[in-house]
């Protein structure tokens, strides 16, 4: 079905008794040309993209729980192409602009709020700083204002302009920065590739990657083994558990990244707003709640929830930039495992195994990169060829030395 | 989170600040290869369960610890000094 205003008010006036459930739920096959190991925003993309764009068929994506149960449902929704450095810029460009003609592509609200996002300064140094950011940004064909302290209160009031210890300077803006309905993007990339003839198969969890004279024959899972001429790896948050049964090692650790929301309030913040000092950024949802987080709890951890020291510290930063939230009540709080990779940039590559792919390390940035990511490694897992917006996102960077550490601070997996 | 630390004591997780893997341990040969040194920086077990790790008592007496943890429940098992893991393991 073609979902449309028409449908809408044509279920209501036949009691939605017309809706059907928008994905099939197959059994697996025993046989397919493409598994792909993860039912996440980006598996769910990558096998879109495979089905849409390079017309392949035989695909199916074997998630352990249920589709947009894990990281996709897990973060605070932000979209954005703010980064600096070539690897990072062209790709996250790219990933803005599928972003932007996502509903007509899908077919489905995703609700992207292209509400702006803007970093804060705190110092002349920030400041030359996010002059610089915003030139590489608009250099990329991107969007960037630079706002002095007036012309930021004008859009921002309610900041703690004088603060004693970070007084406010004045922010970036990235007007196409924005938000999105987080579900939506699975649910929608799951209908679009079932459409297209993908079998997505939950509750189906894989145990073992069949490898053959250094080729890939297929997986075992819970749901009986399953060949295939190639296996994806997109299980960011457990990609370390998923490679391992491949025998390889990657370059990451896993830690956890806190989220909050409040009760809901009526509208109070139209942007996107980062805190140039601690790390804080903070959102309204269109339910009203606040949601916001800051830095990981910076100890390597599989639990899917936070420590109360790091609880503190971001309460502690959203007092300090923006006083008028004491008021609001936190409902609650969640943790995500981020694959953290020593740049703090992500991975989409082959791997040394024949058929193998990866595809991970995306940190706590992967949200925004779901549709990148999924045109990009569906790309490569058809062609055999790197994409070119994500062809420096490649494994054999850590050895060469060509790491793309946006926040530059070495080779420490919890620093970035 | 608490840690106890072999010279002062349990202290809570905000006195101390965490380096990653005890990897940091093993540090390689000055000259032993890209390979080698590719490993050591980026390369992790990455295990969900029971690791080691390297914990700096910070706030507290400054001595580094090795921190046996597990990732799932963050229960904390054992902690020594990293010194002496060390000098045990001949590996600095």
């Amino acid at each position: 079905m073609r979902f449309s205003g028409w449908q809408v008010l044509r279920q209501g006036l036949i009691g939605n008794k017309g809706w059907a459930p928008q994905w099939r739920t197959p059994d697996p096959k025993t046989e397919y040309d493409i598994v792909i190991i993860g039912g996440g925003g980006h598996g769910l993309s990558t096998a879109y993209y495979l089905a849409k764009e390079y017309g392949l068929k035989n695909i199916a994506v074997l998630e352990k729980g249920y589709l947009g149960g894990g990281n996709v449902g897990r973060n605070t929704t932000i979209v954005r192409a703010n980064y600096y450095l070539p690897g990072n810029s062209e790709f996250y460009s790219h990933s803005l602009k599928l972003w932007e003609n996502l509903e007509a592509e899908l077919n489905y609200n995703v609700m992207l709020s292209q509400r702006g996002v803007i970093q804060i300064f705190h110092s002349d140094g920030q400041r030359d700083a996010a002059a610089r950011r915003g030139n590489a940004m608009i250099n990329q064909g991107d969007d960037a204002i630079l706002l002095d302290r007036e012309g930021l209160r004008k859009i921002v009031p309610y900041l703690d302009y004088d603060n004693a210890r970070f007084p406010v300077y004045g922010g970036l803006l990235h007007p196409r920065g924005g938000t999105a309905r987080h579900d939506a993007v699975a649910w929608g990339f799951a209908r679009g590739a079932d459409q297209h003839g993908v079998d997505l198969i939950q509750n189906c969890e894989v145990t073992g990657i069949d490898v053959e004279n250094g080729r890939v024959r297929g997986v075992q899972t819970t749901r009986g083994p399953i060949r295939a001429k190639k296996v994806a790896m997109v299980a960011a948050g457990r990609s370390s558990q998923v490679a391992a049964m491949a025998g390889m090692r990657l370059p990451i650790e896993s830690h956890v990244l806190q989220a909050f929301v409040t009760e809901g309030l009526k509208p109070a913040i139209d942007h996107v707003i980062s805190f140039g000092m601690g790390h804080f950024y903070i959102s309204q949802s269109d339910k009203g709640g606040l949601v916001f987080g800051g830095d990981l709890d910076f100890y390597a951890s599989y639990a899917s929830r936070g420590g109360l020291h790091r609880k503190e510290q971001v309460m502690q930063a959203a007092m300090t930039l923006m006083p008028m939230i004491g008021k609001a009540r936190v409902l609650r709080s969640w943790g995500g495992i981020m694959d953290m990779t020593p740049d703090g940039s992500p991975i989409i590559d082959k791997t040394h195994i024949e058929g193998l792919f990866v595809n991970a390390g995306w940190c706590y940035g992967g949200f925004k990169a779901v549709p990148g990511s999924g045109k990009s490694f569906a790309h490569l897992l058809a062609t055999g060829n790197h994409h070119d917006p994500a062809a420096r996102f490649q494994l054999s960077r850590f050895k060469s030395g060509h790491l793309i550490d946006e926040e530059g601070t070495g080779a420490q997996h919890n620093l970035h | 989170m608490r840690i106890k630390c072999p010279v002062c004591g349990e202290r809570d997780r905000r006195e101390f600040y965490y380096q990653g893997d005890a990897i940091a341990l093993q540090r390689p040969d000055a000259d032993a290869g890209p390979a080698a040194w590719d490993d050591y920086l980026h390369n992790r077990d990455n295990i969900a369960g029971v690791i080691r790790d390297l914990w700096h008592h910070e706030a507290g007496c400054g001595a580094w610890l090795v921190v046996t943890r597990n990732t799932n429940t963050h229960e904390v098992l054992a902690t020594v000094l990293a010194r002496d893991v060390a000098s045990k393991e001949a590996l600095i």
